[in-house]
């Protein structure tokens, strides 16, 4: 049993109408681990999703859930249970009776129903609402009255549709938290849908990026944030420096990039790069160091910069970095770095960074 | 590929659901309106029967002037009734849809008791009211205001009255939904840009409300051109609408096709407003 | 707060039409309490219409009549209108269309019109008029009506929430009765209550259904009113409008619950 995956998608085409929403997308989902799908809309994520769920059909392809494909299996009889993106509480039924209906469905035992709804509902922190209807709940405790609905049913997978989406900041970074301790407890596959990458990085065990029904790259978060396989991958996730240019030498592990308006630069170079190719290079604003011009130290690039504009963050300090024509750079610096005097827009400064510190991308 | 095989099954479900009512009435409109329109081109034989010919004759005797006074008094009736209902109705819908929410419900109780009652009993009020020794008469004569009595009952007018009290209602609830829902801070930006009250209500209220607008017009306007009971009885020998004509040839005259012809045009007049009112952007509201 | 002359006025307007409104029906019962049989004299309080109503039994029989009506063209109707709504809903929108006009066409055909094409139908399959065909009449203009109700409400729905029930593990047959139903269905009895009311008020498409032995109250009620002014009217016209007050309160108390 644990050999097969606990989802996989070979070759899955879907379209609507003539456009495609999701083309040859292969997945393979593991059993027990919280995987998201990162895309912006449009990208055939949330199709993707409802493929599972038995809610579209594919034009082509298979879906195996536990290793059996499912193509033939109505959504009601599917070992999956979805979050809905606005939760799709039962208006007319009590928060107990919204999270019973799928063991009533089941034909459950009443006694059983009961212990099952209490503990689910415990576990999302609801008891004593058991009473209410949705109407009475606030969009947070809603957004666990549908978690509970889905994990009372102890599906094989639990699919999210941007769970978190209708939430305010704060409790959005609450429930990230609450939903991952959540996901561990259960054990259970976790399958959520986001377009929110700080959701999808701080949550998931692997996270794919999906982009015009395509998957772009799929690896834990540390590798889609520090090894973006694409440009796409690299501006989608988190912010980014970029600046274009071409290789004009390679050296072992080494190359050295020329960009117009700046020196050149030395980056680890890409697998099978050579003379000529144009590349990007990109660098994560956390990555680079600021300094006086005059300050030396041993970094492998040093590229002078005036300060454009800044803008206080409390914790850091955010600087707008004119670095050549029609090039700006954001760097991050943190406040605490000693009494460090902050530059001031119109400073002149020195932008470091080391090898390691960028990717260079095909462009 | 057996993917679709739930879609499918989705469609045959569907296709139930709604095969007993397509088959009602199509047994028992679209058939019938068929008839109908196949009498229509047929000729009348000697005893009222029908002999099945294929002529637009009964058409063309329609274009008779004698006919055509019937159908522009219909349509000239209809379309005062609804000119009416929409200066009375405006008001009356603003001002409720502009009432705190526990008065709403009140003066929208108030408006929907006449529209569940009875329209021959709303008609019979207005033959009490309005004859010769009527309430009216009475105190306008008590009043001073008048010597004699004066017939409105069996007369155009009172043909009018009695179609705007039948119909306002229709005006008035579609007005009323549309004035509720225009967001009132909208009335206040057009204030707060300079606008006098007029500009406010030609600007801003009339097109926003566009939608409930046309809707009360058709709502009203279409029953009152096919109106029966109320000329019927409100009206005198020559206040005769179409309904009453359709119904005189049919019933009367015993002349089917002719009725059959006039049932047609009437309906093609009410389609062609509908039509309109489609072109005219009634889709979006 | 400052009084607005706009307002003042357009409150005045609303009373007035209010008064337009109100002012026949509330004579029309005052008089029915007259005991004068002619003359629009008032001769003192008097219930001998109401009695004289009591004892016509023609005026039962027609009661009764409609009432069986009312309640098989109801329940036709509603069967046939709301399954026709929840299949329309679920049509793609392409061929939403053309349904969408068949179902408009018997709504704003001219009662006249109704009336005939049925009457001709009836006349020509040989079916003898009576109750039944009275009966068929009603229900062919009221499943537009059920249908143009209920569908708005189905409108309304989150079309997730049938999806929820199937993820669940209901049927389709399941996740329609115990979701979409019990969320449409006020508007189930809302719709139901309105074919109630306009198969009693009928009275075109009935005058040309009925043939000679089927009399309904409006038909009943119209032979009154053309062989002459009688008080009698007065009082049945009196009842007829506190039934439609009551079916008002009715609806609207359905509506309260609804929203609760």
């Amino acid at each position: 049993m644990q050999a097969n995956p606990s989802v996989e998608l070979r070759e899955v085409v879907k379209r609507h109408g003539s456009t495609p929403a999701v083309e040859s997308l292969s997945l393979s989902v593991r059993h027990g681990e919280f995987f998201s799908i990162l895309g912006p809309s449009g990208s055939g994520k949330t199709t993707t999703l409802r493929l599972i769920a038995g809610f579209e059909h594919p034009d082509q392809g298979d879906i195996l859930i536990d290793g059996r494909s499912v193509l033939d299996v109505p959504p009601n009889l599917r070992p999956v249970n979805l979050v809905f993106q606005q939760y799709a509480l039962f208006p007319h039924l009590t928060v107990f009776g919204n999270v019973a209906f799928g063991l009533e469905m089941r034909g459950v035992a009443r006694a059983e129903i009961r212990s099952r709804v209490d503990a689910a509902l415990g576990m999302v922190q609801l008891s004593g609402k058991e009473a209410r209807v949705p109407a009475q709940l606030s969009g947070g405790e809603q957004q666990r009255v549908a978690l509970a609905r889905a994990l009372v049913n102890r599906p094989a997978v639990v699919l999210l549709d941007e769970p978190l989406g209708a939430l305010d900041q704060q409790l959005r970074q609450e429930m990230q938290g609450e939903l991952k301790a959540i996901q561990e407890r259960v054990g259970l596959t976790f399958i959520c849908v986001t377009h929110h990458q700080e959701e999808a990085l701080t949550m998931s065990d692997r996270v794919a990026v999906m982009d015009r029904g395509r998957v772009l790259q799929v690896g834990a978060p540390k590798e889609i944030y520090g090894a973006p396989a694409s440009l796409f991958v690299a501006e989608f996730v988190g912010l980014s420096n970029r600046v274009d240019g071409r290789i004009i030498a390679v050296d072992g592990t080494r190359c050295r990039i020329e960009a117009p308006g700046l020196p050149a630069i030395q980056a680890d170079a890409p697998a099978g790069a050579g003379p000529g190719n144009p590349v990007a290079l990109v660098v994560r604003p956390e990555r680079l160091h600021l300094s006086q011009p005059s300050a030396s130290n041993g970094f492998d690039n040093v590229v002078p910069a005036r300060v454009a504009k800044t803008v206080y963050n409390g914790h850091e300090m955010q600087y707008q970095l004119h670095v050549a024509e029609r090039l700006s750079w954001t760097v991050r610096v943190q406040n605490d770095n000693g009494g460090q005097k902050p530059f001031l827009p119109g400073d002149a400064v020195a932008v470091r960074w080391n090898c390691d510190d960028g990717v260079v991308l095909a462009r | 590929m057996t993917g679709s095989s739930g879609l499918r099954t989705d469609a045959r479900r569907t296709a139930w659901l709604l095969a007993p009512a397509l088959a009602w009435m199509g047994l028992f409109f679209v058939l019938p309106l068929m008839v109908v329109f196949l009498i229509s081109f047929a000729t009348r034989s000697a005893y009222g029967g029908v002999e099945w010919a294929f002529t637009p004759a009964n058409y063309r005797d329609l274009a008779d002037p004698l006919y055509l006074r019937i159908y522009l008094r219909s349509c000239v009736m209809a379309l005062a009734t609804t000119g009416v209902c929409l200066v009375l109705g405006f008001p009356l819908a603003y001002h409720m849809a502009r009432a705190p929410a526990r008065w709403q419900g009140i003066w929208l109780v108030l408006v929907l008791i006449p529209f569940w009652t009875n329209f021959l009993v709303r008609t019979y009020a207005w033959m009490n009211l309005l004859r010769a020794d009527g309430l009216l008469n009475t105190a306008l004569i008590g009043a001073g205001v008048m010597r004699a009595p004066v017939e409105i009952l069996y007369s155009d007018l009172a043909v009018l009255i009695g179609l705007v009290y039948g119909y306002l209602p229709f005006m008035v609830l579609p007005l009323y939904a549309a004035i509720e829902r225009l967001d009132r801070s909208l009335l206040e930006a057009a204030r707060d840009l300079y606008a006098p009250g007029w500009a406010v209500f030609t600007r801003v209220i009339v097109p926003l409300t566009k939608p409930g607008i046309i809707a009360g017009c058709l709502l009203v306007f279409i029953p009152s051109l096919g109106a029966y009971i109320t000329p019927d009885l409100l009206g005198g020998a020559r206040s005769m609408m179409i309904g009453n004509f359709i119904q005189h040839e049919y019933l009367v005259v015993r002349d089917w096709p002719l009725g059959s012809a006039a049932s047609f045009v009437l309906m093609a007049i009410v389609v062609a407003g509908l039509w309109g009112y489609q072109r005219a952007g009634g889709v979006r509201a | 707060m400052m009084r607005d002359p706009r307002k003042a006025w357009l409150r005045a307007a609303s009373l007035g039409i209010m008064m337009f409104l109100y002012l026949p029906i509330a004579v029309l019962v005052v008089y029915s309490f007259n005991a004068a049989k002619l003359s629009t004299a008032w001769q003192g309080l008097s219930l001998q219409w109401y009695a004289l109503l009591a004892r016509d039994h023609a005026l039962l029989v027609a009661l009764q009549n409609s009432l069986l009506i009312a309640a098989v063209s109801t329940a036709i109707a509603t069967l046939l209108g709301v399954s026709a709504a929840v299949g329309i809903e679920r049509l793609p929108w392409r061929r939403r269309t053309w349904l969408d006009g068949a179902f408009l066409l018997p709504l704003v055909m001219p009662e006249v019109m109704m009336g005939v094409a049925l009457l001709l139908f009836f006349v020509l399959i040989k079916m003898p008029l009576g109750l039944l065909t009275v009966t068929i009449g009603h229900a062919v203009f009221n499943v537009p009506v059920v249908t143009m109700i209920v569908r708005a409400r189905l409108r309304k729905l989150d079309p997730h929430l049938e999806e929820a029930a199937r993820d669940l593990g209901a049927t389709p047959w399941q996740a329609f009765r115990r979701v979409t139903l019990p969320l449409v269905r006020p508007s189930v009895i809302g719709a139901a209550l309105l074919a109630f009311t306009v198969s009693l008020d009928d009275f075109v498409v009935t005058f040309f259904t009925a043939g000679p032995g089927a009399t309904t109250l409006p038909l009943k009620v119209y032979s009154m009113i053309k062989t002459g002014i009688s008080p009698e009217i007065n009082a049945l016209s009196a009842m007829l409008v506190v039934v439609s007050m009551a079916l008002v309160g009715l609806s609207l108390v359905m509506q309260r619950t609804n929203e609760k």
